[in-house]
């Protein structure tokens, strides 16, 4: 049973509410911090624990926060991005609706550490009853003194404001957000410059993701340091992980990221194996922008290790024979689904999220989804997915945005690791109609690849 | 000047120039000129915030700075990247970019309609120029072309939202040079349209700029519509004390008659006054207009190609082969050819003639 730390106390009857929050030891970290600690101790204290973004990039979030340009007499904003769009992510919505306080909570901490007198929660808009949730979270804290003016007679001053999207997947985006949230068409802009130099109404602006706020007050509760204890090398911590697609217990874990990939899927604790007693072929284990992997490569690297559910050993190969931590979104597939139908519903996605600024996306994604279209439906030929891979390769890197990337990579995973079921839709139209191709040899071990012979 | 400026050394497919520093990389590639500039069909120099979308001027960077000298991972573009001290750049040099830029210009033409032929543009478009210098001679696109309902902006303009490549240059121009903003963009991604809300018609002193603006035939001039093809008119500089702007436009001749009147363009298509919507839709006569000179066209450019003069009237051929005969209705080619046998009378073989009809009676 791996540590919790964020979702330890979600199941408390009434956590949603301060009394019973504060009761099981809500906000000692904004006393320990404001009373003990400068906000640049705060800083040093996250650097160390090695938090990493938990928004998909796995960016460190102390480093983030020690960027953040700190001009003279310009106002600093905290954004914490609630924007959770990604298909198969769902934490933040699981983290926001049990136990709101502790984004609060995180947030409170978090602006003082950036010094934000107005921090912001973006939330997308289809959580339209999070944001009561949230707001009913706020005006409590801001009762009990802990927003509002002076917090704890420190000084400090904050605001904590709740922003509803109008739902747009690329309002996830950081600049994306910011454009948003200043009432405008939610484009991404071009950097540099960075948010931290110019974000929100061109001040400095850090935008984290909500869990990797609230995975600040374990932080300060039990050190940095000791939070860095938890885990594997660069992965410390905790980490939310929102499963779903055909495993028997579907739902938001919070692993320690020292377990298997194997031992997540299969074990009772966590997803309970695959449903009705069938079989795995493959998975998307960090949100739908992800590269898929088949059942072997997902298990065991290409060097034959266990692949283990944390940032290194899921990148583990690269793009060749690995994927990504990404958001959590762990979407498992199982021996009765098909790739290329999966893969046409994710363009299907991603065309529809594009922004439109840039060309290669714009136009790109509506492309590839016209080809998967026809492959699935019988109407395709073997050059549409040569043809598919090139068009993946134009749009990926050349966007402003990281949507582009997201939107050739999953279909650039599965026709690298799925290309037998490509050709055999192409092959046989009529067959591929009436049924799926099936396992084929997904889960087959792979040869091991050893080092090169001198 | 006590203290001298610094200047930034930048080196562009092994080209060094010295600029300043916040120069971007397009704009430092342009001062060495020639083929080094990238194209750019979204990034406009005197529109604060243009650039970036179009991704036609990626570039690679193999050096960061002096100070920094790792190379840029991804293509960067090179409209909206200053150049660092020491910053090595490549473009037509890159393998990478080429590559890319072919990509996007393919991305670009999937959905344009290709309606040259009819498209007032047609001549002076940058789309045109760039898949003629960048492009693939095919497409690999076998799906309808995307098409949109049609939108009404006035008496001025005319929107072809079809050819639109959504650079947004004239969102900017609308918003930066008219005190109220009445058009943007509409929807999102391979939808998203150039309108204004709810039909509103663009009604502004300044607004035909964005007709110049366009990079392609989006927006054009509906007082010069299906006028008259680019290429067959001459152009001259001229100007003339305007109230409300600069006055100094291009007419653009056929003869004696002004077909229309634009703002005065660099050699990178870029307007180098905006002018007021009187002088490009009003004074369409000489006779409004005090003339500068003939406009200095690119030797490259279609519009220099007008040179009319001295050229014979195409030859007429019919009048010898009908040997004086002028027939009312004019059917039978064979009739009267050279080539088949004049003295077999088509009409007389049943069906239609077969080479053995021919062979036959010789």
């Amino acid at each position: 049973m791996g540590r919790k730390l964020l979702l330890e106390k979600a199941h408390v009857p009434g956590i949603r509410n301060y009394d019973v929050y504060r009761r099981e030891g809500g906000y000692r970290s904004v006393e320990k911090a404001f009373k003990t600690m400068s906000p640049d101790q705060v800083t040093e204290e996250v650097k160390k624990s090695g938090l990493r973004g938990r928004g998909g990039a796995g960016f460190p979030a102390g480093m983030k926060w020690s960027f953040l340009a700190k001009p003279e007499g310009v106002p600093r904003y905290l954004v914490c991005n609630a924007d959770e769009s990604e298909p198969g992510t769902f934490k933040d919505r699981y983290l926001m609706e049990f136990i709101p306080h502790l984004l609060i909570e995180g947030l409170i901490v978090s602006s003082y550490a950036l010094g934000s007198n107005k921090t912001f929660i973006y939330i997308r808009g289809e959580y339209a009853w999070i944001v009561d949730i949230l707001e009913q979270a706020i005006a409590e804290a801001k009762n009990n003194g802990f927003l509002g003016k002076n917090i704890l007679g420190t000084g400090f001053d904050l605001d904590i404001y709740v922003q509803r999207g109008a739902g747009a997947y690329i309002c996830g985006e950081e600049t994306a957000l910011l454009e948003s949230l200043e009432g405008k068409r939610g484009n991404p802009r071009i950097k540099p410059p960075f948010p931290a130099v110019k974000g929100l109404w061109d001040c400095p602006t850090v935008v984290n993701n909500v869990e990797t706020i609230a995975a600040v007050v374990p932080i300060i509760n039990i050190t940095g340091e000791e939070y860095a204890k938890i885990g594997v090398g660069k992965s410390t911590g905790t980490k939310l992980i929102s499963a779903c697609g055909n495993i028997n217990k579907p739902g938001v874990y919070e692993i320690d990221m020292t377990i298997s990939v194997e031992e997540f899927i299969y074990s009772d604790e966590y997803c309970g194996g695959i449903a009705h007693g069938k079989r795995l072929k493959a998975c998307i284990p960090g949100g739908s922008s992800v590269p898929i992997l088949p059942a072997n490569l997902l298990l065991k690297t290409a060097k034959g290790e266990n692949r283990m559910m944390n940032y290194e050993s899921l990148s583990d190969g690269g793009f060749a024979t690995g994927t990504m931590m990404g958001s959590g979104g762990f979407i498992v597939l199982d021996e009765d689904q098909c790739v290329v139908r999966n893969t046409l519903t994710l363009a299907r996605f991603y065309r529809h999220e594009s922004c439109g600024q840039c060309s290669p996306c714009r136009e790109g994604t509506g492309w590839m989804e016209k080809i998967l279209k026809n492959i699935e439906y019988g109407k395709g030929k073997k050059s549409d997915i040569d043809l598919l891979w090139d068009i993946q390769r134009k749009i990926e890197g050349n966007t402003i945005c990281p949507l582009g990337d997201a939107a050739a990579w999953p279909v650039a995973a599965a026709i690298r690791h799925f290309r037998d079921e490509f050709e055999w839709h192409v092959q046989y139209p009529n067959a591929a109609q009436n049924r799926n191709y099936g396992l084929a040899h997904y889960a087959d071990p792979l040869p091991v690849a050893s080092a090169p012979k001198a | 000047m006590a203290e001298e400026k610094k200047l930034f050394k930048v080196t562009i497919d092994n080209i060094t120039v010295e600029v300043e520093p916040g120069t971007s990389i397009l704009n430092a590639a342009r001062m060495i000129g020639g083929e080094v500039a990238p194209p750019a069909m979204c990034y406009y120099s005197k529109l604060k915030g243009s650039g970036g979308k179009c991704r036609t001027c990626l570039v690679e960077v193999a050096a960061g700075s002096t100070a920094d000298p790792r190379p840029m991972p991804k293509l960067v573009a090179s409209c909206r990247t200053n150049v660092m001290d020491g910053m090595i750049v490549k473009n037509i040099t890159s393998e990478r970019v080429q590559d890319a830029r072919k990509g996007v210009v393919e991305m670009l033409l999937i959905n344009h309609p290709l309606d040259c032929p009819v498209c007032d543009q047609a001549g002076e478009c940058h789309l045109q120029d760039l898949s003629y210098e960048h492009g693939a001679e095919g497409t690999r696109y076998e799906f309808p072309r995307r098409t949109f309902e049609k939108h009404n902006l006035g008496p001025y303009i005319q929107l072809h939202m079809t050819r639109c490549i959504l650079c947004y240059r004239c969102v900017f121009t609308a918003d930066q040079l008219t005190n109220k903003r009445v058009h943007g963009v509409l929807d999102r991604g391979d939808h998203a349209e150039i309108a204004t809300y709810i039909e509103k018609a663009l009604d502004n002193d300044f607004i035909g700029n964005v007709i110049d603006v366009c990079p392609v035939g989006a927006l054009t001039d509906k007082t010069f519509r299906f006028k008259n093809r680019v290429w067959f008119l001459k152009p001259e500089d001229a100007h003339r004390d305007c109230p409300k702007c600069s006055g100094k436009v291009t007419l653009w001749y056929r003869g004696d008659e002004v077909f229309r009147v634009t703002g005065r363009k660099d050699e990178w298509g870029e307007l180098h006054d905006w002018i007021c919507n009187d002088c490009r839709f009003e004074k369409k006569k000489t006779s409004d207009w005090v003339i500068d000179g003939p406009t200095k066209v690119s030797r490259h450019s279609v519009i220099s190609a007008n040179h009319y003069v001295d050229t014979v009237k195409p030859h007429e051929a019919l009048p010898e082969v009908m040997g004086g005969r002028n027939p009312r209705l004019l059917m039978d080619i064979h009739d009267v050819s050279e080539v088949n046998k004049p003295n077999i009378d088509l009409s007389k073989i049943p069906g239609p003639a077969h080479s053995n009809d021919f062979k036959k009676k010789d």
